[in-house]
């Protein structure tokens, strides 16, 4: 630390006091492990995934980054069937929920020691408030919420959205290691094992005073958040007024547990939906298998938090509606009436196939 | 308790995004320019954050080229005391960004800072989180609501699954998203103030950028859609495409 207390130099090994010893060597890639209450988050997956592909292409192997409560060491194995060789775990009583500055912390100091080439993190709520501060931690720059990964001449390239969709950068990193964090659902989770070994420590403690939770408030209904679901079943203004959602519910219930609501920004402002369903540019930024726009005119700052989604249908009564532009399969057509039939259908082929 | 706001400018939400003839950049020509609307939100949250303790003053801070000044008056006219103009040139390096308000903000009065989450031109979503580290603070991300108490700020924060709160000690870095802070409109008489308001420029200590753009694209065009038909008898198709061409069902 400076005397102006601005952290000038980066983050070291002694700094944080691990007794870690970790083989550095050319093209090893660092994977961050999300968890939650001990569960392995799916981003995991897709990250250790991703991880494992740039490891080929560099001609190393993945070291897996987790920390979290007792017991998140044997949860870990499973990550070798992603592609982790090493998995390495934080584990104390007092990591099993997140905190900012105490992960930051942690993690900095795991890549501080491990001569990595890259490191990657999910771009998820969790991520994108961990990775920065990693990032700044070890002094490097970020490229956040990826939608690609290169290697062009042994160096990383990632390629990500900029100006709400409307063009993608192709980024380069004069620092080492590249820290990038990833658009979940956009990279398929790992398919190629490798030897899993876990190796759990307990970490030094002490870590810079941060913020205290004091409470947390599930989303009424309990179902998958927008931002985490496979598939996003949104609606409009189209929809004339809150108490009409329940055809939209009636999609999303036909379409299972991993389908969640989703809702313009004109829908939000008029209060009849939580903004934590907000899709767009001032909202939630999404790549779900699958999304339903209805009764979505489809407006760019909507595209900005949805067009990178595999699949998009759109029903809309107007036939000039620009979210017609960006669908994969459109019907036009009252929204009334299409839904019912929509939620009717769906559940009918979901029960024929068991 | 004086109230720090970190504002970026940017490309209107509504302007078409053309590649420049670099390649790197985009064509500037036409672009209309606006503060970014999260850091709206964060101005708002200051704002109202010093009128309830009835005291204290907005200062709205930005790294940026000569015309950064416009989006310092915008902020002005809403009702922000003071604006510091560090000049430099913004990169999509948050990093060096966050070490140049680090550098003004580390000896300054400033206790509570705030950021937009994420900045709508580049979307990096990182240079509150970055400054906080750089600074030594606690920091929130994403936040839709605060509360100035005795020594420290009550964070409402929106997470995957719901809302947590957080209690942060001051001093702090907030960033501010969607939520409570409808962002007021610049008034005639607020213009008019704004223009007697102070704005200091300096250069920014704004270190290089290590993040180089190598290419600016356009999305790749999605595969042209289709409209599977009118009404509800469009339905069955629809869902059988779904399944046996999309492989979404
Ligand atoms: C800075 C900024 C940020 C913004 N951020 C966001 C954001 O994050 N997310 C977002 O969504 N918007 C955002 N917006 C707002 C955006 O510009 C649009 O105003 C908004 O998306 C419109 O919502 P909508 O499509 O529900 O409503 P409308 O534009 O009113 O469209 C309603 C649609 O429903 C159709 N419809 C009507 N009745 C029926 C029926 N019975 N059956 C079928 N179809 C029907 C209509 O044809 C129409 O296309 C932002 C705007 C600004 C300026
Ligand atoms: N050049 C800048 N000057 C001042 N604040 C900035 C600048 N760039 C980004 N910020 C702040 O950091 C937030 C997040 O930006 P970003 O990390 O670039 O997405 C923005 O909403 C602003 O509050």
């Amino acid at each position: 630390m400076s005397a102006a207390g601005v952290l000038t130099e980066p983050m070291t090994m002694s700094e944080y006091g691990s007794e870690a010893k970790m083989e550095s060597g050319a093209g090893v890639v660092a994977a961050f492990v999300e968890q939650r209450d001990g569960s392995i988050r799916a981003t995991a997956h897709e990250v250790v995934g991703a991880a494992a592909e740039l490891a080929r292409a560099m001609g190393g192997k993945v070291h897996a980054l987790a920390a979290g409560g007792p017991g998140l060491g044997a949860e870990c194995g499973q990550l070798g069937g992603r592609g982790a060789e090493v998995i390495r775990v934080a584990e104390g009583a007092e990591l099993a929920q997140y905190q900012a500055e105490r992960y930051a912390h942690i993690v900095a100091g795991m890549v501080a020691g491990g001569g990595y080439q890259a490191v990657l993190f999910p771009a998820s709520a969790l991520g994108a408030d961990l990775a920065p501060r990693v990032a700044a931690l070890l002094d490097v720059p970020l490229a956040s919420d990826a939608t690609g990964l290169e290697v062009v001449d042994g160096g990383l390239v990632a390629t990500r959205p900029v100006y709400g969709g409307k063009a993608f950068a192709r980024v380069a990193f004069d620092a080492s290691p590249a820290v990038v964090s990833l658009r979940p659902h956009v990279f398929p989770p790992g398919t190629r094992p490798a030897a899993g070994r876990v190796e759990v420590f307990t970490p030094a403690g002490g870590a810079p005073a941060g913020g205290r939770a004091v409470d947390f408030r599930a989303a009424s209904g309990g179902s998958v958040d927008v931002a985490e679901a496979e598939i996003v079943v949104s609606g409009g203004r189209g929809l004339r007024g809150p108490e009409n959602w329940a055809v939209i519910e009636d999609v999303r219930d036909a379409l299972g547990p991993t389908a969640a609501l989703g809702a313009s920004r004109a829908v939000v402002d008029a209060g009849w939906r939580p903004h934590g369903e907000q899709v767009g540019q001032t909202g939630k930024t999404i790549a779900p298998k699958l999304y339903f726009a209805l009764a979505i005119s489809g407006a760019i700052q909507h595209l900005a938090g949805m067009r990178t989604a595999r699949t998009i249908v759109a029903v809309n009564k107007d036939a000039d509606a620009p979210i017609f532009n960006v669908a994969d399969y459109g019907i036009v057509g009252d929204v009334f009436e299409v839904a019912p039939v929509l939620a009717a259908e769906i559940r009918r082929l979901k029960s024929q196939s068991g | 308790m004086n109230v720090t706001v970190c504002i970026r400018r940017v490309p209107d939400t509504e302007t078409r995004i053309r590649v420049a003839d670099d390649g790197v950049s985009i064509d500037a020509s036409g672009v209309k320019y606006i503060v970014s609307p999260y850091d709206e939100f964060a101005v708002e949250a200051g704002l109202q954050v010093t009128e309830g303790l009835g005291a204290g003053q907005v200062t709205v801070v930005t790294v940026g080229d000569a015309g950064a000044a416009e989006s310092l008056k915008n902020s002005l006219a809403m009702g922000a005391h003071r604006a510091l103009l560090l000049e430099g040139e913004v990169t999509m390096d948050g990093l060096a960004t966050a070490r140049a308000l680090a550098a003004e903000l580390a000896e300054a009065d400033a206790p509570l800072i705030l950021l937009g989450v994420k900045a709508a031109d580049d979307d990096q979503q990182q240079v509150g989180p970055m400054l906080a580290t750089l600074l030594g603070r606690p920091c929130a991300t994403a936040v839709t609501r605060l509360e100035v108490r005795d020594g420290d700020v009550r964070c409402h924060r929106e997470v995957e699954g719901g809302t947590e709160v957080v209690d942060l000690p001051l001093p702090s870095v907030v960033t501010i998203t969607k939520g409570t802070y409808e962002p007021r409109y610049a008034t005639l008489k607020g213009i008019m103030a704004a223009r007697r308001k102070p704005l200091e420029r300096r250069p920014a200590q704004l270190p290089p950028a290590r993040l180089r753009v190598l290419a600016l694209e356009p999305p790749a065009p999605r595969p042209p859609g289709r409209i599977v038909g009118e009404g509800v008898e469009a339905v069955p198709e629809l869902v059988r495409l779904l399944r046996e061409e999309a492989g979404a069902l």
